[in-house]
């Protein structure tokens, strides 16, 4: 295996960028179906929180996620370097084709990348959260989105997830050497943002307290 | 008709859009005459054509191709630029004419780019080794229908380069894809199946053309309708050829 030669090339740095991807991917679901424990009430939540740390995955998981994320940030970064200086620049030019999600990659994974910042210093370390208590995740979740503001800060983001979720399904099995429907991307990043999306709106509806 | 055509007149290393406002046209010309109307006009009147690409006019060459209105080879899908009527136009519109634009195609005048670097991947595995002499029967090695289908799908690009045009990236994905898919899916294609995918894609990627990030503008803009798939297919050969340990 020429595991070098390969990430040479511009379609290697797309691997490595559909592998780590997948492996992000794959975090966001567990951790969205994680947050669903929200409405079988505090201790529900709280207890899944104590689980996850007594069975040791916390910190193994944060490990992989940092070298995922640092692989498909310096990928990205390589690649969007080289396309910059290869495209044309025009007087004028339309877009036929490329979907809003296509083009709004790049950006849109760095202001998901922003977003995660945030959101740790929210709900893993509790500096930003208006509760701030470590384990007392419902008490932190629910303290949250009481404000419109907090809610409407993950809505944007949740969504921006969404967008890279409905591109990137797509072009990594592309990249891997698979046509799929561009409709599986779809369904996936709309069960993702609609399972993210129910525990901000139920604790700002009331359902959740 | 009427058009008002803004055009890209570039001689040096800077160009700049010049208008033109070209009358007599006819709804029937297609959009390279309604240049020659242009051209004649200038000439007779001691001025310098517009350089622009062209040769067979019927859309099978690839010479011809122009962004016309921001969109490679103009706004009808799977239309050359000879091919494209004025019909497509209203009369009195204004029409803006660039060369294609990506740094692996330098302006040499006016509308006219320098493709060197698609005969590049094409050297570099567009081909394949046969030993040469009098033609085979022409039934000597059955291709199965639908890898004929595919092969000619592919084998419809005309390397015109509206794809790299279009390119968000600059990326010439579509037709290097289309060369590998072209001989990759059939039988005299497989023994260079593996190095090809591989040499190609290196050769595409030095000469400066930026990755796919699988948008789609390149298909759209394709006169020929080169698919997405070819991509993927390539994408396959290419991991192929990296992750196995057969030097071919």
């Amino acid at each position: 295996m020429d595991t070098i030669g390969l990430y040479r090339t511009t379609v290697g740095k797309k691997v490595v960028m559909a592998v780590t991807g997948a492996g992000l991917l794959l975090y966001v679901v567990v951790h969205m179906l994680g947050n669903l424990t929200v409405f079988s009430g505090a201790e529900a939540i709280n207890g899944y929180g104590r689980w996850l740390r007594e069975i040791g995955v916390v910190w193994p998981t944060r490990v992989a996620l940092l070298v995922c994320v640092t692989l498909h940030f310096v990928a990205a970064y390589q690649l969007t370097a080289k396309a910059r200086k290869a495209r044309g620049r025009y007087q004028h030019r339309r877009r036929v084709q490329g979907s809003y999600a296509a083009r709004t990659m790049r950006w849109g994974g760095v202001i998901i990348a922003l977003f995660v910042v945030y959101h740790l210093l929210d709900l893993t370390v509790g500096w930003l959260n208006p509760n701030g208590v470590p384990g007392e995740i419902h008490a932190n979740v629910v303290a949250d989105f009481r404000h419109w503001y907090v809610v409407l800060a993950y809505s944007v983001a949740v969504l921006a997830l969404g967008f890279h979720i409905r591109h990137g399904v797509w072009s990594a099995t592309q990249t891997l050497g698979v046509t799929t429907s561009r409709v599986i991307g779809l369904a996936v990043a709309v069960a993702i943002c609609a399972g993210f999306l129910s525990v901000p709106f139920a604790v700002f509806t009331g359902l959740v307290s | 008709m009427k058009l008002t055509l803004r055009i890209w007149r570039q001689s040096g290393a800077t160009g700049r859009l010049v208008e033109y406002v070209v009358d007599d046209l006819s709804p029937d010309m297609s959009f390279l005459e309604a240049l020659d109307v242009l051209n004649e006009r200038l000439i007779t009147t001691g001025q310098e054509p517009v350089a622009f690409d062209h040769d067979c006019r019927e859309g099978i060459c690839g010479m011809c191709g122009m962004m016309i209105n921001g969109m490679a080879h103009g706004p009808e899908r799977a239309t050359t630029a000879c091919q494209l009527h004025l019909r497509h136009f209203r009369d009195g519109d204004v029409v803006t004419v660039e060369p294609w634009r990506a740094e692996p195609f330098p302006v040499v005048r006016d509308l006219v780019v320098d493709r060197s670097a698609f005969d590049r991947i094409v050297a570099a595995g567009g081909y394949i080794s046969v030993p040469t002499g009098s033609a085979p029967d022409a039934h000597a090695t059955p291709v199965p229908k639908p890898d004929a289908d595919t092969a000619f799908e592919a084998a419809a690009c005309i390397g015109c380069g509206a794809c790299v045009a279009a390119c968000p990236n600059g990326s010439a994905m579509l037709f290097t894809a289309a060369k590998a898919t072209h001989l990759g899916v059939l039988p005299q294609g497989q023994p260079e199946r593996y190095s090809r995918a591989r040499d190609m894609v290196a050769e595409h990627d030095a000469a400066g053309f930026g990755g796919c990030t699988n948008t789609g503008e390149c298909t759209s803009a394709c006169p020929k309708g080169i698919p997405l798939t070819t991509i993927a297919r390539l994408n396959a050969d290419l991991l192929r050829a990296h992750t196995t340990r057969s030097d071919r």
